[in-house]
């Protein structure tokens, strides 16, 4: 077990090398930053001091080295726009995508798992027919494109919800977070749908292939035959089962929850982590580009990592070593 | 020799069809025998022959597209066939137990096997506590021959043998007493030499407890090893029944002989494997007349217009062939 | 005796083109999808031709005429159906125009992603060793990245614009048909008729090419209309935010990303109605996908 996780360590730490490198050389070739930030009208005694202090004039490689030097010890590079350190500006704005994300699991899962488990268990009702359209279709709507649907219905035309911004925040046992508040949940709620929605579709057609496939086990009918009331065959019995696939499934898909963030908090006007990183795109600013890029690879190495231990130590078949 | 007890199980005329796209399979096609208190009878018949569809429709554990659409399952006074599926829940694993056929698939192997057990006893009784429960699973557990019963109730599936497997399965139908065990070849997946221990355990423990067994087996070997009674199965019907030992020594079906004879010891050496010409008929197809004439050496004009009937003969033995030696009918 | 007991009835496989019609059928939805999205195609291709307007013609449109609400006419007598965006050009005609492009960027990077991707996977089950391994590796990880974030990363990398777009669309999509590729050329790879070329001595890149690659045909295509779905809604993801297609070649999400402002005014039409048709473009090609899949699926055959 131990060299187990060992090995995925090594092979995670192999990776953010590459991608650190891929992230690295491929930003390198963006647009050309001096043009960005230095008025025309500028001197060459000011441009080449510019150059100097922001390391463009050191050969790649070079930049590479620093740029790893530096990263180790926290300091990604200052952002060309705000001037202040990347790393800082990204940090800053991670609870509230984080807090997006969450929410968005929560509600997926929630909804998902009763949803599919319902349409395995009778496939040919109508309920279940429909819940199965209904995941083609959060499967095949744009994320952005539900936002803008969710923005128009709930808060332009019925004014419930509010479509902009995150709420009020609130602290508990250390944590903040706007989903304590009232404000904040409502704020909270359409993102969080529009992020979730997605997720929900896939969440239920693995519920529900999960359960088509357990129910035919024998171990299914044998607890049938002890006698066992169904809703706890299916509470106990099925669920159990069905649940180790589906959650490994579900830690990797977060990772793509905090990715497609980036759309919804456009949208939203959330300010989080994607918002910040659709702008710097747009803006050239390499640096909280380059940030950014590099933590989200260590989030999701991180995030494999964590999930290929969790599979392990929820399936006792793998996690202690069998008979035969 | 057992005499002829009460019967607890008394099977009238099964009929279990199952409703297929490509047409109707009957599976179970009026299939009558009795299971006495404490008796050990054996189903034998091959695949396709409609036995285990016999142990389930006595669980009412048939799925769709089958149903069962004729006939009576009467245990101890109740027909089982008539009750609906909640009020077969308190009969299963509480007074009818079965065991399934492959150890492997039927445990749950995220569950522990504590877990499993006591919920079956807690299914059944609302009022008996968890460590009572434990203590009686443990208690089982021993009874089928499990060593560290306490250190195995904590243990996963996948930690047991095949064979140990199989006894904890055993173990787990016991544990509420019940008066019938159905088995549907319980010791096919096993390794041969474990299936005899298997075996000759089971039919202790049934006698000790004076439990009643219906053991399902495509090996007439097994059956004739543990059983006091014996009934063959093909397409879906009874051709013969009996006491194992009369049938052993005396086969009067052409089916029954043809299975005796292929039973490697009872060949000589050097000589061919006797085999049983011919294939099962389609259960969609099945001919009009006997469901055997294909492959049966006697059969004439009349096995292919009508179905035999059961001839009753002397010792509770049943026939179901027009060729029966007319000297000894009851 | 035993032949008539033992009938069954054996259909005589219908031609190709019938059978697979046949079974496609049994979807109804499948079918309506099939012929949406068979309309769609043909007004893409067709758009100069069946739109009202040019939308992108300066002289035929007239700021006058911006945001005008769907089903108004305006002075010179034209009548806009679907209403004017903030330009005061025609709705429909741009939606007709938009799909073109997407569809268009979508079919392009879906087919060069399947010609690359196909090839390094049937490679790389067919020669196997260190070629294999090390490029398995490289989809593996590509693919536990969301497809959004490796486009994010390239975009950022090469900046915007219609090819730098459709590269970016390729790089993310050859992953999945390399895997699919590779799993059906294993299967392939231990049959016999690989065995028996083989020992015709014919060159490895004629086994691959004529006697391996059809046969994964089937997968390959399953996964090429879902991905095409998938790749035009990652283009208009883009577009919305800015970093895929310029403006002068607008694509459905480029126009949706356009209306979006006016939405909060009321002028609900000017996104609203380009989204609905990439919608409607998406599911069409999805349900489609779904049922090709179901039909190739050896575990659901009957």
């Amino acid at each position: 077990m131990t060299a187990f996780i060992l090995r995925r360590s090594l092979q995670s730490i192999v990776v953010l090398f590459i991608m650190s490198l891929i992230v690295f050389v491929g930003v390198n070739l963006v647009g050309d930053p001096v043009d960005m930030l230095i008025n025309p009208e500028a001197d060459q005694a000011e441009i080449d001091r510019v150059i100097r202090d922001l390391g463009l004039d050191r050969p790649v490689s070079e930049q590479y080295w620093y740029f790893v030097l530096n990263a180790f010890q926290g300091d990604l590079g200052r952002s060309f726009i705000f001037g202040e350190p990347a790393l800082k500006l990204i940090v800053q704005r991670m609870p509230a995508t984080m807090e997006l994300a969450l929410v968005s699991l929560l509600m997926a899962v929630v909804f998902g798992i009763p949803l599919g488990i319902y349409a395995g268990l009778k496939p040919t009702s109508k309920i279940s027919k429909t819940i199965m359209a209904g995941s083609i279709l959060g499967f095949s709507m744009p994320t952005f494109w539900v936002g803008i649907i969710l923005i128009m219905f709930f808060s332009v035309h019925l004014g419930w919800l509010p479509s902009t911004g995150r709420g009020d925040v609130a602290t508990y046992f250390g944590v903040t977070s706007s989903a304590f508040t009232l404000d904040g949940l409502s704020h909270i709620f359409l993102p969080a749908f529009n992020l979730a929605l997605f997720k929900l579709s896939s969440v239920i057609r693995l519920a529900r292939a999960g359960t088509r496939e357990v129910i035919l086990q024998d171990y299914i009918k044998f607890a049938r035959a002890k006698g066992l009331a169904e809703s706890r065959v299916v509470r106990i019995h099925l669920l159990k089962n069905i649940m180790i696939p589906v959650i490994t499934i579900i830690g990797l898909e977060f990772g793509s929850l905090i990715a497609f963030s980036t759309v919804t908090e456009t949208v939203f006007a959330w300010p989080g982590m994607g918002k910040l990183i659709i702008d710097s795109i747009y803006n050239l600013d390499r640096p909280v580009v380059v940030a950014y890029l590099m933590i989200i690879v260590v989030i999701f190495v991180m995030l494999n990592l964590i999930v290929d231990i969790l599979y392990s130590v929820l399936d006792p078949r793998v996690r202690i070593k069998g008979v035969s | 020799m057992r005499q002829a007890l009460d019967p607890i199980l008394k099977i009238n005329n099964l009929q279990t069809h199952f409703f297929t796209k490509a047409g109707i399979l009957k599976a179970v096609d009026g299939v009558s025998f009795e299971i006495g208190a404490g008796e050990i009878v054996g189903l034998v018949g091959e695949s396709g022959s409609g036995k285990s569809i016999t142990g389930f429709s006595v669980m009412g554990l048939v799925d769709p597209p089958g149903k069962i659409i004729d006939g009576s399952i009467n245990f101890k006074g109740q027909d089982l066939s008539a009750l609906s599926n909640n009020e077969m829940q308190g009969f299963r694993g509480n007074r009818i137990a079965m065991i399934f056929q492959d150890p492997m698939m039927t445990l749950n192997p995220v569950l522990r096997i504590e877990t499993q057990m006591i919920e079956a006893i807690q299914a059944h009784d609302g009022s008996i506590s968890r460590e009572d429960a434990r203590i009686r699973s443990r208690d089982t557990l021993g009874l089928v021959g499990i060593s560290s019963p306490d250190e195995r109730l904590r243990a996963y599936p996948h930690q047991f043998s095949g064979g140990m497997r199989q006894r904890v399965s055993i173990a787990i139908a016991m544990l509420n007493r019940p008066d019938l065990i159905i088995a549907d070849e319980p010791t096919t997946a096993l390794d041969v030499t474990i299936q005899g221990q298997v075996i000759s355990e089971m039919q202790k423990l049934c006698r000790e407890t004076q439990t009643a067994l219906l053991w399902i087996t495509h090996d007439l070997a097994v059956v004739a090893g543990i059983a006091d009674r014996v009934c063959v199965m093909y397409a879906g019907r009874i051709v013969e029944q009996g006491l194992v030992a009369n049938i052993i020594a005396n086969p009067m079906h052409p089916y029954t002989q043809g299975l005796m004879g292929s039973v490697p010891s009872q060949n000589r050496r050097g000589k061919p494997l006797q085999q049983i010409n011919g294939m099962v008929p389609s259960m969609l197809n099945l001919p009009a007349g006997c469901a055997f004439q294909n492959r049966c050496n006697y059969a004439n004009e009349k096995c292919s217009k009508m179905q035999p009937d059961i001839t009753q003969l002397a010792d509770r033995r049943q026939v179901r062939c027009f060729n029966v030696p007319a000297g000894q009918q009851v | 005796m035993g032949a008539s007991a033992n009938k069954q009835s054996f259909d005589l496989p219908a031609s190709g083109l019938r059978k697979f019609w046949l079974d496609f059928s049994e979807s109804p939805t499948a079918v309506i999808a099939l012929f949406v999205f068979l309309t769609i195609l043909f007004i893409a291709i067709f758009a100069p031709w069946v739109s009202p307007s040019n939308p992108y013609d300066l002289t035929s449109v007239d700021i006058m005429n911006s945001r005008l609400p769907p089903g108004s006419e305006d002075f010179s007598g034209n009548f806009y159906i679907l209403g004017t965006d903030g330009a005061g050009r025609d709705m429909l005609s741009a939606i007709f125009y938009g799909l073109r492009v997407s569809l268009g960027v979508g079919a392009l990077s879906g087919l060069v992603a399947l010609i690359l991707g196909a090839s390094i996977g049937l490679s790389a089950a067919y020669f196997g060793g260190r070629f294999e391994t090390i490029m398995m590796r490289i989809v593996d990880i590509q693919l536990s990245f969301p497809s959004i974030l490796m486009a994010l990363i390239i975009l950022a990398a090469f900046g915007k614009g219609v090819e730098k777009t459709i590269i970016a669309l390729i790089l993310v999509q050859w992953a999945y048909y390399a895997r699919a590729a590779r799993a059906s050329a294993l299967v392939e790879k231990n049959k016999e008729y690989v065995e028996a070329a083989h020992c015709l001595a014919l060159g490895n890149r004629r086994i691959i090419l004529s006697h391996i690659a059809p046969n994964c045909m089937a997968p390959l295509i399953v996964v090429g209309t879902l991905q095409t779905a998938h790749a035009i809604s990652l283009e208009a993801t883009l577009s919305f935010l800015g970093l895929g297609l310029p403006i002068t070649e607008p694509s459905l999400g480029l126009l949706i990303g356009n209306g979006f402002e006016y939405m909060y005014s009321g002028d609900f039409w000017i996104s609203i109605f380009p989204g609905v048709a990439l919608l409607i473009t998406i599911v069409s090609i999805n349900l489609v996908g779904d049922q090709l899949r179901d039909m190739f699926n050896p575990r659901l055959q009957k």
